[in-house]
């Protein structure tokens, strides 16, 4: 190994290096803050698949009070900030109603609380993402399916919703990532995610720059690969027509 | 109401449609009525918590002001991010790779990064580095963190607004000579400004619902923020929060109203080329990777 000045090898000046540079990272938890993002974002999006799905299935069916509540859930909660909805599970459904979603400390209750905000926000857009993927089903899928004899939710289930799904999957990822994005909001009840670290960080610690580097590159890690990979499945599964 | 998705309704789908009618109203109604329940156990429906929205004590001093400062949060990020916009969105169509592509990646990481983080970094940004006043720093964190944010959005509404527009129209303007710089100025940005005014409208949405998580993160005094003093000061946390929903409800939902007529109209328009960007494309504009430009989106890729 070559040798430095002063008793010092590469490795060691390395190692200085580091300490000077990473030194701010020292006591913070980083990717348990990165890995309460990531639950929050699986969470919630597999709760909104499920509930943004029964909306979108409400929208296109024969009952015309389910179809007036689907339009209307979805047109109010798309008006409404995130940040109102999350801190109103907190404020309101926790404080006021003493409604703790079965869970009894303080973190597990606003983790909680961050997941079903989450959910009830972005079903409206999962909701809206199928529906768009229902209108490029083909009308004759749909006909031949009723022509065959098949009910409402067979039609649904069996033959439209399963070609939606398959035309959706590039508007749902975007959802999925606008929900990755989303998560930071649950700083706003204090769930330790990843902001709520950062605005620590900032506050307490002198080097700025590379803090918010760590976080910005934390997100583009999240979000960027999750775009390439699903934009290159969704033109995989997309029906060929 | 038909549908291609049912058949026209017999007798028995009738019936039935009207036993899921019941079935789901009873459902809501069981909702509404333990929401109800609740809500009166605690005392929340009691008229002394409500009776503020009726005085006009509650909303000069904290709902307006609150309004105002969400507003005007909205109009600046957006007064600022539009230039902003136009440049980064005009140099991703340029011919010259070295303006395209360094445009290309600043547009795509800060469409990549929340918010919020580029909220709490504007507020530490001018916390150390200017002599901003405490108080005035929230304001300028936020309409930071939004300008960064949208300014990269709207570059791809620009850029998507002028690939929109028929190609007979560049081709024409150099044909009658002009240059490069001429065709965009001239020609390209003023029909693509039409184009995506009901994509703007969308996007303006996007900023006010974007500024309450100042109000909620950064102690930016919002209509959310005000919210919280209000609840503080009456204790009403559901009566304020109904009251502020509702307003940003309002507010938004003829934003969007707009943007619908202004598409439609312009789609409808005989004088204009059609070319529109139309509000759906906000959505997808929300999040990286996926830019959908809209018809003619080869004509310089």
């Amino acid at each position: 190994m070559r040798r430095l000045p002063g008793r010092r090898t590469w490795a060691s000046l390395h190692a200085e290096a580091r300490e000077i540079v990473f030194d701010f990272l020292e006591g913070y938890d980083l990717l348990g803050a990165f890995w309460t993002t990531v639950q929050l974002t699986l969470l919630a999006a597999a709760g909104s698949l499920v509930w943004g799905t029964l909306l979108a299935a409400m929208r296109v069916g024969p009952v015309p009070l389910m179809r007036g509540f689907g339009t209307a859930y979805v047109n109010i909660v798309r008006n409404i900030p995130l940040t109102v909805i999350i801190l109103f599970t907190s404020l309101g459904l926790n404080q006021t109603l003493s409604i703790s979603l079965g869970a009894d400390d303080f973190k597990t209750i606003n983790f909680r609380l961050a997941v079903l905000g989450l959910t009830a926000y972005t079903s409206a857009f999962v909701c809206e993402a199928l529906r768009a993927g229902i209108n490029t089903v083909p009308v004759g899928q749909a006909e031949a399916a009723r022509a065959i004899g098949l009910s409402f939710t067979q039609v649904l289930r069996l033959v439209v919703l399963p070609q939606a799904f398959r035309s959706a999957v590039g508007p749902l990822t975007n959802v999925l990532i606008a929900l990755t994005k989303n998560t930071t909001v649950a700083a706003a009840i204090g769930v330790a995610e990843a902001a709520t670290l950062m605005k620590t960080m900032v506050e307490k610690e002198a080097q700025l720059i590379p803090i918010a580097s760590i976080f910005a590159l934390g997100f583009v890690i999240l979000t960027l690969p999750t775009g390439l990979i699903l934009g290159w499945v969704g033109k995989k599964v997309a029906v060929k027509r | 109401m038909t549908s291609v998705l049912y058949d026209a309704q017999g007798p028995r789908a009738k019936r039935r449609n009207l036993l899921y009618t019941a079935v789901f109203l009873a459902a809501l109604a069981a909702v509404l009525w333990w929401v109800y329940t609740q809500l009166n156990d605690k005392g929340q429906l009691d008229w002394a918590l409500w009776k503020p929205f009726t005085t006009s004590e509650a909303w000069s001093t904290y709902i307006w002001p609150g309004l105002k400062n969400t507003l005007k949060a909205a109009a600046l990020s957006m007064v600022i991010a539009l230039p902003l916009g136009a440049v980064l969105g005009i140099a991703r169509l340029s011919d010259h790779a070295w303006i395209r592509i360094p445009a290309a990646i600043v547009v795509e990481f800060f469409r990549a990064i929340p918010v919020l983080v580029l909220m709490i970094f504007g507020l530490a940004l001018f916390a150390k580095y200017t002599n901003v006043s405490s108080d005035d720093r929230p304001l300028y964190a936020v309409v930071t963190g939004l300008v960064l944010y949208n300014a990269s959005v709207l570059a791809e509404i620009v850029r998507a607004g002028i690939l929109a527009l028929p190609k007979g129209q560049s081709e024409a303007a150099m044909a009658i000579g002009l240059r490069k710089g001429q065709v965009m100025r001239l020609i390209l940005l003023p029909q693509s400004v039409t184009a995506m005014l009901p994509a703007l409208v969308s996007q303006l949405v996007v900023i006010v619902k974007d500024t309450a998580i100042g109000g909620a993160v950064l102690t930016f005094p919002d209509l959310l923020a005000s919210a919280n003093t209000m609840i503080g000061y009456y204790g009403n946390t559901i009566a304020s929060f109904t009251v502020v929903a509702v307003i940003f409800i309002a507010l938004n939902f003829s934003l969007t109203t707009f943007a619908g007529w202004l598409e439609g109209r312009l789609r409808r328009s005989k004088k204009s080329t059609g070319a529109v960007v139309g509000v759906e494309m906000i959505e997808d504009l929300e999040t990286v990777g996926h830019a959908p430009p809209g018809p003619g989106s080869d004509i310089k890729e």
